[in-house]
């Protein structure tokens, strides 16, 4: 089943705009996602009428804006497939809810001597929080590799497990190769050690259906803005009973129970993790997003994104000198690619001038470059907004590209 | 495409293709590396520095055309020359590529640098055409031996 490409792209006003004289083709989704009228207008709205502290007021107008921020947090739930509200914490991003379980359960539980698994492909998002906790507590990062095509080698993690792993962070959706990672399978192997799972479903969740439960994750890491939503919201899902037992993080208002100078206690879950005033607006737009991702249908997009990445892929498959990284059977549409004899930052410029907008360098993975051997590549990534023209400029502008440096 | 000419002019693209003075000179006493996170840029620039003046200078590394066509037309300006006289040059290049692009390019004082007067129209790629000269610098002050742009 496909759906009504124009429609949709008739719901996202920046594309009316140019770049450089020319009309915008934003290939650059997997950065961050371009807003549909319906977020736009929600924070509108809510700045216009709805406005006020959250959590505070005893007043009319705080008591709906914090119906609407709790809204916002159910919405989150039934995206995901969690089973309470009280799971989801909202956070800056999908890099501050893997910081949170670094700092609040990864103190809490990984010590000197012990392990943490992460893989090559991992956003430095998902390591460098890692190596911080383990250069502080005293433990070491260990690392599952992935293959030339760009999938796991699933086959060495057994192998990797040992008495002293206390938790598995991986991507569920690699941000530079697109590949969807057998996060089930993960989850399976570690919990037969007792191992938690993190997910960082920073590029998953607005790209294919989640359902946490399903996946058998233990925590669960989205940022509002790739999922169309505003920028300075996230979420983190956590299983309840992991929540339960996690100290916080950061103190402040909202998150206590009580304060005396003798003694402070803390508040429930996910209160306890929501230190200061919220991103209230952000929420709410990230509700609407929610919302509007739901009419559309995740399968949906999902498939439509899948037919363009493959046509993608045969259109830069046909250009002299150009290669694919990830080639995974499972792939998201996400093309990340180097021109023989053309730095990525080149290609950049040169799509830049023909009002194509692309992301070119390390895409925050320098590990996953260096697995390569590149310094950096170009990427084009897709949304739900992009078409087969879209595609067609960018293999018509890299033919330049290819040309002008010849 | 010809927007795009404008910035990859064909001084640019063969300087990119064939940079000069890509290789470590003779008897350089002098080297700084420069990096560039943003784009993995890294270059590294050797000097042999006599009485206060480049007798000779190299690059090595790899980047964007911009960048490496900035350190090859660098080497090529600045050999010969004092130190001051690289500074007031590097001060002029600086300027031409930091300069609105509404304003009419000023090439005095940069000879044949004003090929790269293009990256004006492209902030983001000022970093590219500069890296080389603040490795440079840095060379020649001995002090840090590895300077970033960002």
């Amino acid at each position: 089943m496909s759906f009504d490409i124009a429609a949709v792209r008739k719901q996202f006003p920046i594309l009316a705009r140019t770049q450089r004289g020319k009309p915008l083709a934003y290939l650059d989704t997997a950065a961050t996602a371009q807003k549909p009228r319906a977020v736009i207008d929600a924070v509108s709205d809510f700045y216009a009428n709805r406005y006020a502290s959250i959590h505070r007021g005893v007043y009319e107008l705080s008591e709906s804006a914090t119906l609407l921020y709790e809204g916002a947090r159910e919405k989150l739930r039934a995206f995901l497939g969690a089973r309470e509200a009280r799971e989801i914490v909202f956070v800056r991003n999908a890099t501050e809810a893997i910081n949170l379980v670094a700092w609040s359960w990864g103190r809490r539980n990984v010590g000197a001597g012990d392990e943490v698994i992460v893989t090559t492909m991992e956003h430095h998002a998902n390591i460098v929080p890692w190596q911080m906790l383990c250069e502080e507590r005293g433990a070491r990062l260990r690392v599952l590799p992935i293959r030339d095509d760009g999938e796991l080698e699933l086959e060495a993690l057994p192998g990797l497990f040992t008495e002293r792993t206390r938790i598995v962070a991986v991507t569920h959706v690699s941000n530079v190769l697109g590949t969807i990672n057998p996060v089930r399978e993960i989850a399976a192997l570690a919990h037969a050690r007792g191992v938690p799972v993190l997910v960082d479903g920073a590029q998953a969740a607005p790209r294919i259906p989640v359902d946490v439960r399903e996946l058998g994750c233990d925590f669960y890491a989205v940022s509002g803005h790739k999922l169309y939503g505003p920028s300075g919201i996230g979420a983190l899902y956590a299983r309840a009973e992991l929540l339960e037992a996690m100290p916080p993080w950061q103190g402040g208002g909202s998150m206590i129970e009580s304060v005396s100078f003798d003694k402070t206690t803390y508040a429930g879950v996910p209160t306890r993790f929501e230190a200061g005033s919220p991103n209230a607006e952000g929420a709410v737009g990230l509700g609407a997003a929610l919302d509007w991702l739901g009419q559309i249908g995740m399968q949906r997009i999902a498939q439509h994104e899948r037919e363009l990445l493959d046509y993608g892929t045969r259109l830069l498959d046909e250009i002299p000198g150009v290669r694919i990284y990830g080639r995974a059977g499972a792939k998201t549409g996400v093309l990340s690619f180097t021109i023989a004899g053309v730095h990525a930052h080149d290609v950049g410029t040169v799509l830049d001038g023909e009002g194509i907008a692309i992301r070119a360098g390390h895409h925050c993975a320098q590990p996953l470059m260096e697995r390569y051997g590149v310094a950096a590549t170009a990427r084009a990534s897709l949304g739900v907004y992009n078409d087969r023209d879209d595609l067609e400029r960018l293999a018509q502008a890299l033919r330049k590209a290819v040309e002008l440096f010849r | 495409m010809s927007d795009l000419r404008e910035l990859y002019q064909t001084t640019i693209l063969d300087h990119n293709k064939q940079p000069r003075n890509f290789r470590v000179p003779e008897g350089a006493n002098r080297e700084a590396t420069g990096h560039n996170p943003l784009c993995g840029d890294r270059v590294t620039v050797y000097v042999r520095l006599e009485d206060g003046v480049v007798e000779d200078v190299g690059f090595q590394g790899n980047g964007c055309a911009i960048s490496t066509a900035s350190a090859s037309l660098m080497t090529q300006a600045v050999k010969g020359h004092t130190v001051a006289e690289v500074q007031k040059l590097f001060d002029a290049f600086h300027e031409l590529v930091t300069s609105d692009p509404q304003h009419e390019v000023d090439e005095s004082g940069v000879g044949k640098l004003a090929v790269l007067a293009g990256v004006r129209e492209y902030p983001v790629r000022v970093k590219c055409a500069t890296l080389a000269w603040h490795t440079l610098r840095a060379a020649l002050a001995g002090g840090a031996t590895t300077v970033k742009t960002e």
